[in-house]
């Protein structure tokens, strides 16, 4: 049963976002339009540079990785009410914890260096989450604004770090040296090449496997664990979770440290991965586009898998966009990103009331 | 003497850099104080710098471009409102999204309309915010001690840093002397008694949002057409978080935010002159410690480690009445 002006689920969860997406891209259109080009022209590009070729394909899901992993921290953290910013910032943190087991324990058999890389990263990046999370259980502060403050430090840090400590001499750019090919991760085409199959060079690689198996054990924890079951509590309603014996602060902490560990999976396919070596700001936003990931993929973990296929591909489309069209420079894929978090974010029920004048129940008398 | 000379040229770049924050930070204190988080000051500055650069160079006017920075801004302060006010939408993902928009839009329309790879072309003459002299400083110039601080620290800015300082005292009396004021605050700590009232909670954010719109204007056109020549890319830096940082350090009170925003300028221009110098029993001090300062100051003082600092009761709070 549903009460008065509630939407029909399909509505709620296909045609809602739908209206929203469309409307966001229509306005990008109108950017197009303003900079003096096509904007059919220029969707054909970017769905032609995204999925066109093999190797098109490679670079969005190279993309997408990324954003698999930023977007389920961001979904992990609502779950729990929790908004958190700082997937940027964890991400960075998390490529020093892999970029040093890469750096100084590469002697080690790969399965080792694979799996401590992996334990370094999501415990830096946890780390770096959980420690707003603690200050908002137990300090009261504001989670949103000290992750946006982490953010800073982080980057404050990694600057330092970068470019007194862990700087190759003989690079012009903060970056460590490249790291030996014992403490790499495969490529897709190193992979399909195992089993015969030829695939073009790209920078997808085996972290791209990893971001499946988080997302589907992120929908195991928050659907079928008690530990899921806390943190969905806590976001719901505090007070009665507090009346269920779970203790808020604790799955506070615990979701703030999940959400900051996902983020920091980001650094193995970018660190480890596609550049394997550290590099400045290596993160380019990507954590932000996390945002706009969960918020479209309305923090299910199938939802974030899908949302962030669609911006691997609008960032690689984007790219090719960039190149083919003059008019047109790489930030217009950013454009679409603000405009999307604008309008399946913070614009979400803008059409609500119209859908609901259209397909509610009346009310029973 | 020549300490002396030093120092004064230190405060003057403190003044010039504080400049933008202040703005922000006052912006912020507005929609704050009405119950509107924004973490959008970021993306209004550099919107608004985008929109004084190309309507200076267009125009050759300062003053035209501050006109249109101040529009661009308020739209994107109106946006905000219409989310989180008419819409009751997420207050803290509507900033997001409009820096996000800003930071894309901007890139996208220097590079598209000017052609200089996402910058607006330089400006000269009356198309910038020149320092200004003001009178007596050749009277005063042989006077010790104060001639050199009126001429090197008060006497020498553009017309918007005066602008900016006259905004301070009018921002205060305008937050806490007028019924407007007390009505603002009223509805950022309880909006249920402020509609109780028979006052429109709505209209009030709204026109929270209108000042903190044209304040962000300001500080963006002061951005692009005073200390810069131009707009660049992203050129805000950050800027406007540190302006919510310095909001939250003086705890939504006007004057201390002001001073919360001097001490950051001042550790800014303190950092270009520390670089590479050893201090006498620290060493060499870090330039990225000092950037770090302000956030780590403000997570301590957030936390309550030093001091304590509540935010308005209702911010973030979109406003329902009661069925």
């Amino acid at each position: 049963m549903r009460a008065k002006g509630e939407l029909p689920a399909w509505i709620d969860v296909v045609v809602l976002p739908l209206a929203n997406l469309t409307l966001a891209f229509a306005l990008s259109g109108l950017v197009v339009i303003a900079v003096g080009e096509d904007p059919v022209k220029a969707m054909r590009v970017l769905v032609q540079g995204a999925i066109g070729h093999p190797e098109a394909i490679a670079f969005t899901l190279y993309y997408a990785t990324n954003f698999v992993f930023t977007g389920l921290a961001v979904a992990v953290a609502f779950h729990a009410g929790l908004f958190n910013i700082g997937g940027e910032g964890q991400a960075y943190i998390a490529g020093l914890g892999v970029a040093l087991v890469c750096l100084y324990l590469d002697f080690l058999p790969w399965p080792l260096v694979f799996l401590l890389a992996l334990a370094a990263g999501m415990g830096f990046g946890a780390a770096w989450g959980a420690v707003p999370g603690w200050l908002q259980a137990r300090r009261g502060s504001h989670i949103v604004i000290t992750t946006i403050m982490f953010n800073f430090i982080a980057a404050a840090l990694m600057t330092y770090l970068l470019s007194h400590v862990l700087l190759d001499p003989g690079h012009g750019a903060p970056e460590t040296r490249r790291f030996l090919p014992g403490a790499t991760l495969p490529s897709m085409q190193t992979m399909l090449g195992w089993i015969g199959v030829d695939a073009p060079r790209s920078p997808l690689n085996l972290a791209f496997f990893l971001a499946l198996i988080a997302a589907f054990l992120v929908h195991v924890y928050i659907r079928h664990t008690r530990w899921g079951y806390a943190l969905r509590v806590v976001g719901q309603n505090e007070q009665a979770a507090r009346y269920a014996g779970i203790d808020p602060g604790r799955a506070i902490v615990v979701a703030m440290a999940i959400s900051g560990a996902l983020a920091g999976m980001m650094a193995l396919n970018e660190i480890m991965g596609a550049h394997q070596r550290l590099l400045a700001a290596f993160t380019s936003g990507f954590g932000f586009v996390g945002i706009a990931v969960a918020l479209m993929g309305r923090n299910h973990p199938v939802g974030v898998c899908l949302a962030a296929l669609l911006f691997g591909a609008l960032y690689q489309g984007g790219a090719e966009l960039a190149f083919e069209m003059r008019g047109i420079s790489r930030e217009m894929v950013i454009v679409i990103q603000g405009l999307i978090i604008l309008f399946c974010g913070a614009l979400e029920n803008m059409f609500r009331p119209a859908l609901a004048a259209l397909f509610a129940k009346p009310e029973r008398a | 003497m020549e300490e002396f000379a030093q120092f004064l040229s230190l405060l003057a770049s403190t003044v010039r850099l504080s400049m933008p924050l202040i703005l922000c930070a006052l912006a912020g204190l507005f929609a704050e104080r009405a119950g509107v988080v924004d973490i959008g000051l970021e993306g209004k500055m550099l919107a608004a710098a985008f929109a004084a650069g190309s309507a200076a160079a267009v125009s050759g006017s300062a003053w035209l471009g501050l006109v249109a920075a101040v529009a661009v801004s308020v739209v994107f302060a109106l946006i905000h409102a219409f989310a989180c006010v008419t819409h009751k939408g997420n207050q803290v993902v509507s900033g997001m999204a409009l820096n996000v928009l800003a930071v894309g839009l901007t890139a996208v329309l220097a590079f598209a309309w000017f052609r200089e790879g996402g910058q607006t072309p330089a400006l000269q003459g009356a198309a910038r915010f020149a320092p200004l002299e003001l009178p007596f400083v050749q009277t005063l110039s042989g006077v010790p001690v104060l001639g050199p601080i009126y001429a090197r620290l008060i006497s020498g800015h553009n017309a918007l840093v005066y602008l900016t300082l006259a905004a301070i005292p009018l921002v205060s009396f305008v937050v806490f002397r007028t019924r407007f004021g007390l009505r603002l605050r009223a509805v950022g700590e309880n909006p249920h008694a402020v509609d109780t009232a028979g006052i429109s909670v709505a209209w009030l954010r709204y026109r929270a949002m209108l000042c903190c719109g044209v304040l962000c204007g300001v500080a963006g056109s002061y951005l692009a057409t005073a200390m810069a020549s131009a707009f660049q890319r992203e050129m805000t830096a950050g800027k406007g978080f540190l302006a919510l940082a310095a909001l939250i350090f003086g705890k939504w009170m006007p004057v201390p935010t002001v001073l919360a925003c001097l001490l950051f300028a001042f550790a800014d221009a303190l950092q270009g002159r520390l670089q590479g110098v050893a201090l006498p029993g620290i060493g060499v001090v870090p330039v990225q410690a000092i950037q770090a300062l302000p956030y780590i100051l403000t997570v301590l003082l957030l936390a309550g480690f030093v001091g304590k600092a509540v935010a308005p009761k209702a911010s973030g709070v979109p406003y329902a009445k009661e069925k």
